[in-house]
């Protein structure tokens, strides 16, 4: 104990130095939330701009293909509103675009936002886009988003002015709420990192017996994504004699690799629809 | 003038002109942020002990960190800067002459090169330790060199013309 002492006191200058490095940096750190931040938006607007004039140049050899697309596109929503004026009773059809139609009043649900891709990542592991499209033109975190086909695309986390980052569904966190349109069975949709074009559909309950080809839509109980929009078609089914739950590949019907316009859905009900899910996770 | 007071007016001064003066002139280049406010640390005079002037720039760091809100970055900096200083002395200098209380370092008691020597390691280690706190793990390592280098040389500039205005007055005298 006294060599110890001894030593402190013959080197007193050595450690208080290290104290006040220590409490220094530990002052900084205890701040650098806010540096984290500043520079997270920061660099974003930054990678952003690159994006924006790498994909000027890949947009242009690529706007035949994208004229198809978009001609395609506003046939099938032409095709919506026909339904929407005649077919009063085809209630199911109706659910895409406005979810209920009262004979007394309109209310609207979802809305639509278009933006364009200018960057993609398909190749790691947490894969994001980003899109040129922010707070200033109405985009908010958690807006789901879903590709000029109709699939889904995968959810918003990250908005600044003119820029946002949504994470794709090929992300080791991303979970959708999805179900199979046969037996109307809802499980998650998830990825297990391996191949871009699969995804997993897990905790499918065994009594569905699904069959190769079935096809996988958004379930109602997702708070961002409306219902009934395209996920994908089984591939494989899992059989797992070990729990209650199938696990299933999922083909994704989203290419990913040529994302160049997403639509982001913006659900006026996200708050209260998520008050009440947290209270009904409160209960169990 | 009393050599305390001396000093007390120069920690005041040095801030006020970093705070007031550098801090807002507007960046000429990416690389370049004019820093001038440790020279109060480099004008303590020859004897003062390595744990004074530890402490005093740590005081002296984390007041310039108040005004800019970056609470620790700066006293991090000084401590060290504080920390070393006595070690860069007695590189240069003989046994009494770094314990010499009346003197300071400066051009007239050491001579151009030691001085400039004594500056320029002393500069460089404020500046290095400076951006690597800033930076973390933004690391460009040639950008990192680059801009502690550049900084270092317009703060050498700043020094060099801050103690040829002091010399000159001197000479009126």
């Amino acid at each position: 104990m006294k060599n110890i002492i001894g030593f402190i006191r013959q080197n007193f200058t050595f450690f208080s130095f290290l104290i006040l490095q220590i409490l220094s940096l530990v002052m900084l750190s205890s701040n650098s939330k806010s540096h984290e931040t500043f520079f997270g938006g920061w660099s974003n607007q930054v990678t952003g701009n690159i994006n924006r004039h790498y994909s000027s140049w890949t947009y242009f050899f690529s706007l035949k293909e994208t004229n198809e697309k978009l001609i395609a596109e506003n046939a099938s929503l032409r095709n919506q509103l026909g339904q929407n004026f005649v077919g009063f009773d085809s209630s199911k059809k109706l659910g895409t675009l406005i979810l209920r139609r009262d004979s007394l009043e309109k209310i609207r649900k979802f809305y639509y936002y278009p933006a364009k891709v200018v960057g993609n990542t398909f190749t790691l592991q947490k894969n994001y886009i980003v899109i040129e499209r922010g707070s200033k033109q109405g985009i908010k975190k958690d807006m789901a988003a879903i590709s000029p086909g109709g699939s889904i695309v995968g959810v918003v986390v990250e908005v600044n002015e003119n820029y946002s980052t949504i994470m794709s569904l090929l992300h080791r966190n991303s979970k959708v709420s999805a179900m199979l349109k046969r037996d109307k069975i809802a499980g998650s949709i998830e990825w297990d990192g391996s191949d871009p074009n699969i995804l997993v559909l897990k905790n499918i309950s065994k009594s569905a017996a699904p069959k190769v080809g079935d096809t996988v839509i958004t379930s109602p109980y997702s708070s961002n994504f409306p219902a009934q929009l395209m996920v994908g078609r089984v591939t494989t089914v899992i059989q797992d004699p070990s729990s209650n739950f199938l696990t299933l590949n999922v083909k994704a019907s989203t290419n990913f690799f040529n994302l160049e316009y997403v639509y982001l859905v913006e659900n006026r009900r996200m708050e209260d629809q998520n008050k009440v899910n947290i209270k009904e996770a409160g209960n169990e | 003038m009393n050599n305390l007071l001396k000093n007390i007016v120069r920690f005041i001064l040095f801030l006020l002109v970093q705070i007031v003066i550098l801090n807002e002139v507007p960046p000429i280049h990416q690389f370049i942020t004019p820093y001038i406010y440790f020279l109060f640390l480099l004008w303590l005079p020859f004897g003062t002990s390595r744990i004074s002037t530890t402490f005093l720039g740590f005081v002296f760091g984390y007041s310039l960190d108040l005004f800019t809100k970056t609470p620790g970055l700066h006293a991090a900096v000084c401590g060290l800067m504080g920390y070393l200083r006595p070690t860069v002395l007695n590189l240069l200098l003989s046994q009494e002459a770094s314990e010499e209380v009346t003197k300071e370092p400066s051009i007239a008691t050491m001579g151009w090169g030691p001085y400039a020597f004594y500056a320029f390691a002393l500069t460089f280690i404020h500046h290095f330790y400076l951006v690597l706190l800033e930076w973390l793990q933004f690391g460009n390592f040639g950008y990192f060199i680059g801009k502690v280098f550049f900084t270092s040389i317009i703060s050498l500039l700043l020094i060099f013309s801050v103690e040829l205005m002091m010399n000159r007055r001197k000479l009126k005298r």
